[in-house]
């Protein structure tokens, strides 16, 4: 191992082959040969059912988190809707996880399975909640832990979210290594997995998005025996999909119908890979900077085929502003007495919005919470906001620029909910997948991007016609 | 002055400019991929700036340079940020009609 080239070129070139040996799945199998490919297959491959699913995280102490009702932020939205609308809120608590938020779920099958298999510990490349609840669940099962993390600018200044995580994952035993800005990080990923010969836990994996099928799953059945209904709406905050993907699958297979809608902190006009504008961001996740590309070409992740494909599982897509989220992240504080990071309540500020759309016997959940502490919390991420020589503003979000200001509504009523095309998104996969094909696109291919775009025949045909 | 088994954090290059590729913003470009990683120092004996080998949480051996010992975590909840109270204000107005506070 040792006399491998360890050059850029060759070891990204061996990525196939690393991956292969580091997850136990030959990608190639579900593979047509052309741009279609079998994505139940991929899901099914892991051979662990919903049911197994929800098993191992009670096992490891995952899950059946609490819902509960926002009495008063209901209120709030109901002071801006017109009379008879303004649907009751509530919220997964998901913060009461082992680790401090959902990504638990993705984390628990990984981690058993490469118990199971025999591998001696997990890596994950993550800046996130991710680190911790990997690092959480390594520590829970016994294997040992590596979280590879995207955290300085070239100045060596990192965002104080992600420096506590690397604490937490630290706290919870897992080597942390802390790279500059670029997406080379995995690379060293790569190199990582074929040293230590440990499990890749793809954030991507079927493990992981297998498992946060419990949360829909939940929600499903909390809705039903505490009020005898489903949800009428559920939303997912959306960064690479995993979350939405796994939620909607879940709700499904408890037989929920509730509209899924997709949320993100819009960050347009930020380059995520630029280094100057690292820190210029307040959000890590959950955002535009994530949410966009992963869901028109969701196969440029850390695995060969990612099984997060949200556009397949969206029913509407919604932005929201920094300043909005941070306002919401407070009003949960200082009118509900939860303080939870601001980065999990992406989906309550676009909950806030879209409740008043909403009749007043309608029900809408935002689906998460995260954890909060020093470094990952509304007061020092305004703080490194303003140092990094962001504006702080009161007035409307809607004139927000991303990495100049960040405006907190002057007023709730100016809390919106802002559509996102997801037609236009559909037409960009559908792009994107052709440019890959080898040869004229089969049946098969034309079935398959009707699924993954979740869309008619004669919508994609259209598209096809017009490239 | 650090000694052998001292819990260190040392930084080193991943990769020079010239040796990133891809597609990368000009100002990524022209910065080396920099990483930083924490462990038990293996040499006998070492001075900051020194080139030395850590042996880390996993067992693994990287080499760097040697930039910390005792490295502390320099997180906290930052300089007080007074638009916070403000939001805080105008949300319990605006629900409570400013008779409560």
């Amino acid at each position: 191992m040792n006399n491998m080239d360890k050059s850029y070129d060759a070891v990204t070139g061996r990525k196939a082959e690393i991956v292969n040996k580091a997850m136990g799945i030959d990608y190639s199998r579900f593979e047509s040969g052309s741009i279609a490919f079998d994505y139940e297959a991929l899901m099914n491959s892991t051979g662990y059912t919903l049911e197994d699913h929800i098993r191992i995280q009670r096992e490891y102490n995952v899950g059946n988190t609490p819902i509960f009702e926002l009495h008063n932020l209901t209120a709030l939205a109901r002071k801006y809707a017109k009379p008879g609308k303004g649907a009751r809120i509530f919220i997964k608590d998901e913060a009461a996880n082992p680790a401090g938020s959902f990504k638990e779920r993705r984390a628990a099958t990984s981690v058993y399975h490469a118990k199971k298999m025999g591998y001696k510990g997990v890596i994950a490349a993550t800046s996130g909640n991710y680190g911790a609840a990997v690092a959480s669940q390594a520590a829970m099962q016994g294997l040992r832990c590596i979280i590879v993390q995207e955290c300085y600018d070239s100045r060596q200044s990192g965002q104080p979210e992600i420096i506590e995580k690397a604490r937490k994952c630290e706290a919870l035993g897992a080597e942390v290594l802390q790279l500059t800005v670029g997406p080379e990080l995995f690379y060293k990923v790569l190199m990582l997995l074929e040293e230590t010969g440990y499990f890749n836990a793809s954030l991507y994996s079927p493990f992981g998005v297998g498992g946060v099928e419990t949360l829909g799953w939940e929600l499903g059945h909390q809705f039903k025996e505490r009020y005898g209904r489903n949800p009428d709406v559920v939303v997912c905050a959306n960064a690479g999909g995993g979350n939405l993907t796994g939620t909607a699958r879940g709700l499904r297979k408890a037989g929920c119908n509730a509209q899924v809608v997709a949320a993100s902190v819009d960050l347009k006009g930020l380059s995520m890979a630029s280094d100057a504008q690292f820190n210029r961001k307040s959000f890590t996740t959950a955002h535009t900077g994530f949410g966009m590309p992963y869901a028109i070409d969701p196969d440029h992740s850390d695995v060969p085929r990612s099984a997060a494909r949200p556009i397949r599982y969206m029913d509407r897509y919604v932005t929201v502003k920094q300043g909005e989220v941070f306002y919401i992240t407070e009003a949960l504080a200082t009118l509900e007495g939860m303080e939870k990071g601001p980065a999990g309540n992406t989906s309550l500020a676009a909950t806030f919005a879209l409740a008043q759309e909403l009749d007043e016997d309608q029900i809408i959940v935002a689906q998460e919470t995260e954890y909060t502490g020093a470094g990952k919390h509304i007061q020092p991420q305004l703080a490194f906001a303003r140092q990094n020589g962001i504006e702080l503003l009161f007035g409307d979000p809607e004139t927000e620029i991303p990495g100049t200001n960040i405006v907190f509504p002057a007023d709730p009523s100016l809390l919106k909910a802002r559509d996102v095309d997801i037609d236009h998104m559909r037409t960009s996969l559908i792009r994107r997948q052709v440019s890959r094909a080898k040869g004229p696109l089969t049946e098969a291919d034309i079935a398959y991007l009707m699924e993954e775009t979740n869309s008619s025949r004669a919508f994609v045909e259209n598209v096809l016609k017009n490239l | 002055m650090a000694k052998k088994n001292d819990w260190v954090r040392i930084h080193n290059i991943v990769l020079t400019p010239e040796q990133r590729t891809g597609k990368l913003p000009e100002d990524t470009k022209k910065m080396p991929l920099e990483m930083w990683a924490k462990g038990h120092l293996q040499n006998d004996a070492a001075e900051i700036g020194d080139e030395v080998t850590i042996r880390t949480a996993t067992g693994r051996e990287e080499r760097g340079t040697l930039v910390e010992v005792n490295p502390c975590y320099a997180l906290n909840y930052g300089t007080f940020v007074p638009e916070i109270l403000t939001m805080e204000e105008s949300l319990r107005k605006a629900l409570f009609g400013g008779e409560e506070a």
